[in-house]
């Protein structure tokens, strides 16, 4: 691996410490008894994940990443913990000791199924180190001409998701 | 399309070095010196306003009071509740004041825009924006942060482990997320006309006074972002975060010391944050006032546009501070309604309006007949939307007050 020309130092030592980062916080998540700090844990991790597509050039993705799910699904996460248990303090029964069993298989299959997928697709072939300047209008047009299916496809799984809330909100 | 600062172009040298450190520290103390302006600012047009005189007794007509206030919260005991959670406790300050801080960066604080220089000066031989960066995700980073800012609230009410900073947060973050979703939206009606997410770019878009912002997207935009930036800011009147009569203080009830100073001061530099960032998006930023071919000539060489962007800046910092002294707080359903069932419908159509013309203009259709298929379309939508209203506040009354 060393030997291999064209490699980044900075990037891979940057990907490292994130990555070293976003272990431990994910370990703290299940781990942790106080579902608050649970939670800033997971902040810490999906943070994390936005650095690394800094550390890819891709801002955008990771502006995207930082107000989705750090501006709004955790903000929401937190508030209804807020709004339903207001105690400060740990929680003993929040640790689930039967998940283990089920847990890290799942987690290695999920593991596995990614590592093979990206194997065998990419092969060898790798980012090309001279990156090109990074274009938000070449984004928009993939989306909206290549991937215009995924993307309304996308748009009606949120439209269920709405629709599901308002169904389950409503008591008439 | 222009994004990048020209400043890196040639590599990096002792002077472009040298260049960065003298915005960052620029970026740094106007900052504060804007806070502790706006603190000082605030009293003394509120003073005015109900013939009081206001703080006068250090420095000059009481500038330096905010300096005093700040000396004094330095050496006050800073107290930790003991039922509090400590760590999360002292983090929340810090998540409150840095995201107010970071906006700044991005914010084009000067400049020369005529004759398509697009806000390049040169300092010692380097072409450079009169900006700390300028990325072409350039106003994103503005609504992430904001949606960050909202940590520093939520957390520090939780974290006092007591129940009115609990009530107040929980407020604030209901309040801050329902606004954003407004606030997101007329930025986008706005990033529609420019054609650009960069800083940079919506400022040079903005050449003429019909083609500010606060023009070319018909003024709605405008005053939906400024009432959403209001709420966001959780200032009067939508300051139920901190009703003294209900809630103490709100969030910041337990903080003392320099803890209470950082909320404090980030409270105050939104203010200043959020009306730069109306002036960048709608009025132009640091352009002159360009009426047709005439342009109102400051004389000031290159410091005409920071002077441009201060006067723009007053107005609103102004308009902040008279909202304050004139308005009562709304109760707390009201501003809701306000949040989900006027402003984001009305900012989403009117986004589906100017994107429907902007379409028009591209293929060559006729605009008024898309003007009008449009105007159809929202009188449809409004009608739903008013009958589902009216449904479920009927329901409501049958099940009796839910709390």
């Amino acid at each position: 691996m060393i030997a291999v020309e064209n490699i980044n130092v900075g990037q891979q030592v940057g990907f490292g410490i994130i990555a070293l980062m976003m272990i431990v916080g994910a370990i703290r998540v299940v781990t942790n008894k106080n579902v608050v700090h649970a939670a800033l844990w997971l902040v810490v991790v999906l943070a994390g994940a936005a650095a690394q597509y800094l550390l890819l050039a891709a801002e955008f993705v990771a502006v995207t990443q930082v107000l989705v799910y750090i501006g709004a699904v955790m903000v929401l996460f937190l508030f209804g913990t807020m709004l339903t248990r207001s105690k400060v303090g740990n929680d003993e029964n929040l640790d689930n000791r039967n998940g283990a069993m089920i847990g890290i298989p799942v987690a290695l299959l999920l593991l596995g199924t990614l590592t093979y997928g990206l194997l065998k697709t990419y092969k060898a072939e790798r980012l090309p180190l001279k990156n090109t300047p990074f274009n938000i209008q070449q984004l928009s047009d993939s989306i909206f001409s290549h991937y215009l299916l995924p993307f309304w496809a996308l748009s009606f799984v949120l439209l269920a998701a709405v629709i599901g809330a308002i169904v389950l909100a409503r008591r008439d | 399309m222009l994004a990048a600062d020209p400043l890196f172009f040639r590599g990096l040298s002792l002077a472009v070095v040298v260049i960065v450190i003298v915005k960052v520290l620029i970026v740094f103390v106007v900052g504060l010196v804007a806070t502790m302006f706006m603190v000082w600012f605030e009293r003394k047009i509120i003073s005015g306003m109900q013939n009081r005189v206001g703080p006068n007794k250090a420095g000059p007509w009481g500038l330096l009071q905010t300096l005093a206030d700040g000396i004094k919260l330095f050496f006050k005991e800073d107290l930790v509740p003991e039922r509090a959670d400590s760590f999360v406790f002292k983090l929340a300050p810090f998540l409150a004041f840095v995201p107010a801080f970071l906006v700044w960066c991005v914010i084009p604080l000067g400049g020369d825009f005529s004759n398509g220089r697009g806000g390049l000066v040169t300092i010692a031989g380097h072409r450079t924006l009169v900006q700390l960066a300028d990325p072409p995700i350039g106003i994103l980073l503005v609504l992430m942060l904001s949606s960050i800012a909202v940590y520093g609230i939520m957390l520090a009410g939780w974290s006092s482990g007591s129940k009115y900073p609990l009530l107040g947060s929980v407020r604030a973050s209901a309040q801050m997320v329902s606004y954003e979703a407004a606030l997101g939206l007329s930025i986008g009606s706005v990033l529609l006309v420019a054609g650009t997410l960069s800083t940079n770019g919506i400022v040079i878009a903005q050449n003429t006074i019909s083609r500010w912002h606060i023009i070319a997207t018909g003024v709605v935009p405008f005053v939906i972002f400024v009432i959403a930036g209001t709420a966001e800011l959780n200032r009067p009147p939508f300051d139920l975060v901190e009703a003294e009569s209900e809630l103490v203080s709100g969030f910041n009830t337990e903080y003392s010391s320099l803890r209470f100073a950082l909320f404090y001061l980030a409270e105050f530099m939104n203010t200043v944050t959020m009306s730069a960032i109306i002036v960048t998006l709608f009025l132009g930023g640091p352009q002159p006032i360009t009426i047709g071919d005439t342009t109102l000539n400051l004389h000031l060489g290159p410091f005409s546009g920071t002077v441009w962007f201060l006067l723009k800046l007053f107005i609103f910092l102004y308009m902040y501070v008279w909202l304050r002294a004139t308005l009562p707080r709304l109760r707390y359903d009201q501003l809701m309604n306000l949040g989900w069932k006027v402003l984001i419908p009305i900012a989403l159509g009117w986004f589906m309006l100017l994107a429907a013309l902007r379409v028009a203009r591209d293929e060559g259709w006729n605009r008024v007949v898309v003007g009008v298929v449009c105007a159809v379309v929202l009188a449809f939508s409004y009608l739903l939307l008013t009958a589902a209203v009216r449904t479920s506040s009927k329901n409501r009354e049958k099940e009796g007050a839910m709390f």
